[in-house]
């Protein structure tokens, strides 16, 4: 789950972290007592989007010339001035896709004097199962670049669990960086801290991407871009509160409250399949197959009736769907058991375009008698190959 | 011969007293027999557990130490929920058991981190988490694979996706060829045992004429498994190989089902893998649906 940047700041300022004054705004007339309620006289005008990319992103509805999505403002009026222009357009980022996404939320900011970007994230490295800081000199551009073209400028130090943020690692990680003066001093105790935050709120990704010097020497936490394991959600109701419903997929919040692992695609095949690695090699075939897929969707290994019934209905629901693939092999998930969900699914919803299925695997018979006996239009498989190959057929015929 | 369980594992339940854990406990005790020999419950200790199907009933303990010490078991299987099961994997590890596989799908990372953490200075071996167990054809069967389709045999097969190991399992039956083992390490990022380890038992197993690896979107793990299999092949070490990637499809950054299936930070692609994989000899299927097919390919020369 992903949160906004002001969220974030927020969250770390909790946990005594260095970052500028700021107020959200939900609304275009707030931004002028919100710039007010800053000291001035530099402001910063972001807009609060779930994707990177921001400051070199253009907006749809203004001309190719008009500023990114991220601008600085020399007075209030010019910080008004920005908020009419943004609110409310469309932003396109390298991250956004070309259909972009609406801003609904600024953040307007105090403005900083940079002297130093840095970069400085923590994720869980997988290959030694620790969280690790990742950090180079290098801040305030794409890091994807910069581990491409010079990865000797990119230092990882992974934490032992069962010491902490220790003396040497604040050490490496300074001497990383660079850092001396003020800088070294705040770094004692800001990596410690985002270390605590981090494990605290299970986060998945935690990037300040610019952590900067400033003019007089002392750090900031500049961005910051926070997603959090879904998988420990249970345990963090104030971050569940953070969520922003309008940032995500219709069809996948649909998914997420049956508990159903789905993630929507820009291709016209549609599947239902058990397994994450099986619902992936699926799509992976439509591709080899020369279609794309429209869905990702895994149903589970312990899924009822109910439960493939709205998998199914989220699937037909999706206008671009012009062919269904469903591909079960069954271990846990019982063949009879989909078929009888599939069954009732199209029985309500009904059935507008192909739809071909393959079962293999536990009471794979009786789940092909279901289907059979059920006089649907169900293009039966024999294996995965022949099921890919029927379903791109049906729909190009 | 097989790698990490045969005949004589002896097997215990955490979580024994639930639907899941009773629904696959029941499926085990049918299969061949596989030696399950009691339950963990904190506050059911001293109860018995029956099957539904045949009515065997197996003992309850209050912890894993005890039901160690009383059946001598040398084997845990973990269906404990989420929530408790990074407490049930580090009971296990105190009990000195040294098979641990554990189930549950949808564990936190850092519960993991801690484990992992706990496992490094221990004996235990770890298998999983969310994963479907192991298999060793008509021996032993921990977790929840469909007994059904394996076939006593020739091919090793280790894949981080349970389906996919159904895929692989089910083909290699109908080519003829069966299996020695199959093992699931699972789809979380943080887990206990990685492909290299299951390799290298698979190298050293002398019935193990062939390997299927299947790998996915993630991490680096399927190319540190290629750089394993190229330095022991110098050393003379190489048995025939196929494999799969599964996520060549997927979008960047969006996490496909298993939390360790995500291309993150421009590392993790299935394209690197594949590539990795072939020079490392590994013969890589474009398709999922013909796995034992291009294993029989690769064992005809």
């Amino acid at each position: 789950m992903n949160i906004h940047e002001y969220q974030a700041k927020a969250l770390l300022k909790g946990y005594g972290a260095p970052v500028a004054e700021g107020v959200a705004i939900l609304k275009v007339e707030e931004a002028e007592a919100a710039a007010k309620s800053l000291p001035g006289p530099l402001y910063v005008v972001k807009s609060q989007i779930h994707a990177g990319g921001r400051g070199k992103g253009k907006f749809k509805e203004l001309s190719p010339e008009a500023k990114g999505g991220v601008r600085l403002a020399k007075s209030i009026d010019e910080v008004v001035a920005h908020a009419k222009e943004m609110f409310g357009n469309t932003l396109v980022t390298a991250q956004t896709g070309p259909a972009g996404k609406q801003v609904n939320r600024l953040y307007i900011e105090d403005g900083a004097d940079i002297a130093r970007e840095l970069y400085c994230s923590l994720l869980v490295d997988r290959s030694v199962g620790r969280v690790a800081f990742v950090v180079s000199t290098e801040g305030g551009m794409d890091i994807e670049a910069v581990a491409h073209d010079t990865p000797e400028k990119i230092h990882t130090i992974a934490i032992d669990p069962e010491a902490g943020v220790t003396a040497a690692d604040i050490a490496a990680i300074s001497k990383a960086l660079a850092l001396e003066g003020a800088a070294a001093e705040d770094a004692k105790s800001l990596f410690p801290l985002l270390y605590k935050a981090f494990s605290e709120k299970d986060m998945a990704l935690l990037e300040i991407n610019p952590l900067i010097v400033m003019q007089n020497g002392h750090l900031r936490v500049l961005d910051a871009k926070m997603s959090f394991d879904g998988n420990a959600l249970f345990r963090h109701d104030d971050v569940k509160a953070l969520r922003d419903e309008t940032e995500e997929d219709a069809k996948e919040i649909e998914a997420s409250k049956w508990d159903l692992a789905y993630v929507a695609l820009d291709g016209n095949i549609g599947c239902m399949v058990n397994g994450a690695g099986l619902a992936m090699a699926t799509m992976d075939i439509i591709k080899l197959y020369g279609k794309e897929p429209a869905n990702f969707c895994d149903v589970g290994g312990g899924a009822g009736k109910e439960k493939v019934a709205a998998a199914f209905k989220i699937i037909t629901a999706d206008p671009k769907v012009e062919g269904i693939l469903v591909n079960i092999f069954g271990g846990i998930m019982r063949c009879d058991v989909i078929a009888e969900g599939v069954v009732a699914a199209v029985q309500e919803v009904g059935l507008k375009v192909p739809l071909v299925v393959r079962l293999e695997g536990t009471n794979v018979e009786l789940g092909k008698k279901i289907l059979n006996e059920s006089g649907l239009a169900i293009t039966a498989a024999d294996d995965l190959d022949d099921a890919a190959k029927k379903i791109v057929a049906a729909i190009e015929a | 011969m097989s790698i990490l369980v045969n005949k004589d594992t002896k097997v215990i339940v955490q979580g024994l007293t639930g639907k899941t854990g009773t629904f696959h406990t029941e499926q085990a005790l049918a299969y061949y027999g596989t030696k399950m020999v009691g339950g963990v419950h904190p506050k059911k200790g001293g109860e018995s557990w029956s099957s539904g199907v045949d009515g065997t009933s197996l003992p309850i303990f209050t912890s894993v130490a005890e039901a160690k010490e009383k059946t001598g078991a040398d084997a845990t299987v973990i269906y404990v929920p989420p929530a408790g099961a990074a407490d049930a994997i580090i009971e296990a590890i105190e009990a000195e058991i040294p098979f641990i596989t554990c189930i549950t799908e949808g564990i936190p990372v850092m519960d993991m981190v801690r484990v992992k953490a706990r496992l490094d200075r221990s004996k235990s071996r770890l298998l999983g988490p969310n994963c479907p167990g192991i298999l060793t054809p008509e021996e032993c069967k921990i977790g929840i694979m469909p007994g059904s389709i394996f076939r006593k045999g020739s091919v090793g097969i280790v894949s981080r996706s349970g389906t996919l190991t159904y895929e692989a399992v089910f083909q290699t039956s109908n080519e003829g060829l069966g299996q020695t083992t199959a093992v699931g390490i699972g789809g979380d990022p943080v887990k206990g045992t990685e492909f290299i380890d299951v390799l290298e038992m698979f190298l050293a197993d002398e019935a193990t004429q062939s390997i299927i690896m299947i790998g996915e979107i993630g991490g680096s793990a399927e190319e540190d498994a290629a750089q394993f299999l190229k330095d022991e092949a110098k050393k003379g070490r190489k048995k025939p190989m196929a494999g799969f990637i599964a996520g060549r499809t997927a979008p960047k950054g969006r996490t496909m089902g298993h939390a360790g299936a995500v291309v993150s930070g421009g590392k993790g692609d299935a394209e690197s893998k594949i590539a990795a994989m072939e020079s490392a000899g590994i013969k890589v299927s474009p398709s999922p649906a013909r796995l034992g097919k291009t294993l029989v390919e690769v064992l005809k020369g």
